[in-house]
């Protein structure tokens, strides 16, 4: 199994001079399996350069899965060539938003409106299949087996797990680590606790032992009071996470879009500084634009 | 009168409480840092509510792997966000959608009701009023004609009969009823907001929809008073009334900085807001539990 990395950036596509290094599109993330079964995590603005790779293998099956549904992890869709081009199959995946009551199909042909965009669903080339999952749902992406858990964000958000002949990756789309909305000194604070031990648990339970963990960690604890319940994760958390889940390699991705590639490698040093190394710990990376990790 | 108000007092007493959660939910809410204990605290005190969201919560439309069997279990699971918006979206509708299943004059006053509600709030907004605030004018005009839900629930026949004659003799909707029932919905509707200890501007709505004067003059009721006209000039949904005012008091046209035209050519396109509003109702009436949706 292959990883590469199409787009790191978090929330918006962050082009110039102080991201060059790590790159500045947006979230998406191409997996393949030994068979070379094409899995995309992710439809960020990443999806487009990627997409530009691909003519030499059409006609090609592409199994896309949506984490959620927020525009740094679609806008690159409407640009995903090979849907221009007759003999493609894509085969969307992902899950139900049951606060504007639609289907993942309704949610992604509402971008190709035309008022957003000149081309209608109707008027793609390729054949699309869309498949809205429901939570631990497993379905089969070629050789590869690809299951979810929901995870925390501000919209159902989909954290993925994809195995392959005894290999496998999760990626946790946007993700805050749980926090109790109570005092300790709130009746419920204890009830709370527990609801999110089991949560948490549950997460735990699904990421063990994968071989790569990429996990959203939008921001440093010096960050993150201010932004607190935005839905994305910090780099303290996720590396306890990872120890806990036993997993063998972290990313750490979703880059904040005001971070430079400087203030990037400081923060990780400093997260790095406070949680020192310890027997048996993942190693832990920044995810990087154009970055292809072999497990 | 003398009969028809003790009969008024009996139909009021028999109408159920309007649940104070519902206030509560739109003004907390309307704050982007309200407090999630805050919220799930009001949920809590509201059994009816709080089945209706566990309802939701473990529906097809959330395809959870596991039951979730209470508000703060479903906090953890699925959110608060997604709480706080589901709460949003239930808490108004929970009073209008109750009754108005099998019956074309409520479906068509329940798409006039939220017409009303959505307008209203375009108005306030235009008028500089806070998002906080402007909820405020939502559910006072959602709410403006609830009178004619409970005139139709509790004297069906008459109701009806009130109906076909306002239409068959192009009267208001307001003078057949008193002819027919000898009281109509815009008392009903201020007795019931009293009953509901309804802020003032909202009981101005339900009471004087129809009546208004410059001396009653306030925001909500000039936005609901011109939302009301406007609607029925467009003609979303029917409120079952055949007269349509073609022109607003100046008083309101000054209060609102425009005439009718004028003011309905600033709606844009609140088609879509309508439509959500409405296909909630519909899948909410339909039973969120009873009738899965197909998700495969």
């Amino acid at each position: 199994m292959k990883i590469k990395f199409w787009g790191v950036r978090g929330s918006i596509a962050t082009p110039g001079s102080s991201t060059v290094r790590y790159g500045g599109n947006t979230t998406c993330i191409e997996v393949r399996s030994d068979d070379n079964d094409l899995i995309i995590l992710d439809a960020g603005t990443g999806l487009f350069p990627l997409a530009l790779t691909l003519f030499p293998e059409l006609p090609l099956t592409c199994h896309l899965f949506i984490t959620h549904t927020h525009w740094d992890h679609i806008q690159g869709l409407p640009f995903f060539i090979p849907n221009f081009i007759p003999g493609n199959t894509l085969r969307i995946h992902g899950a139900y938003d049951p606060i504007a009551r639609r289907d993942i199909r309704e949610i992604l042909t509402g971008q190709l409106q035309y008022c957003y965009f000149p081309v209608r669903e109707a008027e793609l080339k390729a054949r699309l299949e869309y498949v809205t999952l429901r939570e631990r749902q497993t379905v089969q992406a070629g050789s590869a087996t690809v299951s979810n858990i929901l995870m925390n964000h501000p919209v159902l958000n989909f954290g993925y797990r994809i195995e392959c002949q005894g290999k496998s990756v999760f990626f946790t789309g946007d993700h805050e680590h749980l926090y109790n909305i109570y005092e300790p000194d709130d009746e419920e604070f204890a009830e709370y606790e527990l609801f999110m031990s089991q949560k948490n648990q549950s997460i735990v339970e699904f990421i063990r032992g994968v071989d790569v963990l990429i996990a959203d960690t939008s921001y440093t604890l010096q960050d993150y009071p201010a932004k607190k319940g935005w839905g994305h994760s910090t780099f303290d958390a996720n590396i306890a996470l990872a120890r806990e889940a036993g997993v063998k390699t972290l990313f750490f991705t979703h880059h904040e879009p005001t971070r430079s590639d400087d203030a990037l490698e400081r923060v990780l040093e400093e997260a790095l500084t406070r949680n020192p190394r310890q027997p048996g710990d993942p190693q832990f990376l920044l995810a990087r634009e154009g970055l292809v990790y072999e497990l | 009168m003398g009969h028809s108000k003790e009969k008024l007092i009996r139909l009021v007493d028999g109408m159920p409480a309007f649940p104070p959660s519902v206030y509560h939910i739109l003004k907390l809410t309307a704050d982007i840092n309200c407090a999630p204990k805050e919220l799930v605290r009001v949920i809590d005190l509201d059994p009816i509510l709080t089945i209706k969201l566990l309802q939701l919560v473990n529906s097809p439309y959330f395809g959870l792997s596991r039951q979730i069997g209470s508000i703060r279990q479903a906090v953890v699971f699925v959110g608060i966000n997604t709480i706080k918006n589901l709460a949003l979206t239930i808490a108004p509708m929970e009073m209008l959608s109750r009754d108005t299943q099998n019956s074309p004059f409520l479906e068509g006053l329940l798409s006039h009701a939220i017409a009303v509600g959505v307008i209203a709030r375009h108005l306030a907004r235009r008028e500089g009023i806070s998002e906080v605030e402007s909820t405020d004018f939502f559910v006072a005009g959602l709410l403006h004609d609830f009178g004619k839900i409970a005139l139709h629930r509790f004297f069906p026949r008459k109701h009806a009969k009130a109906l076909a004659l306002a239409d068959k003799k192009q009267l208001s909707l307001l003078e057949a009823e008193q002819q027919i029932l000898d009281l109509d919905h815009a008392q009903i509707g201020a007795l019931l907001a009293d009953k509901w200890r309804l802020p003032p501007g909202c009981a101005a709505s339900m009471g004087q929809h129809h009546d208004w004067r410059v001396e009653r003059s306030s925001p909500v009721l000039d936005c609901v008073y011109a939302a009301n006209i406007i609607a029925k000039t467009i003609g979303v949904g029917d409120s079952g009334n055949p007269v349509k005012e073609s022109t607003l008091p100046p008083e309101v046209e000054h209060h609102l900085g425009g005439t009718l035209p004028e003011l309905i050519g600033t709606l844009g396109d609140l088609s879509g807001e309508m439509h959500k509003v409405q296909l909630f109702i519909h899948s909410w009436q339909s039973g969120s539990s009873g009738n899965p949706i197909d998700l495969t």
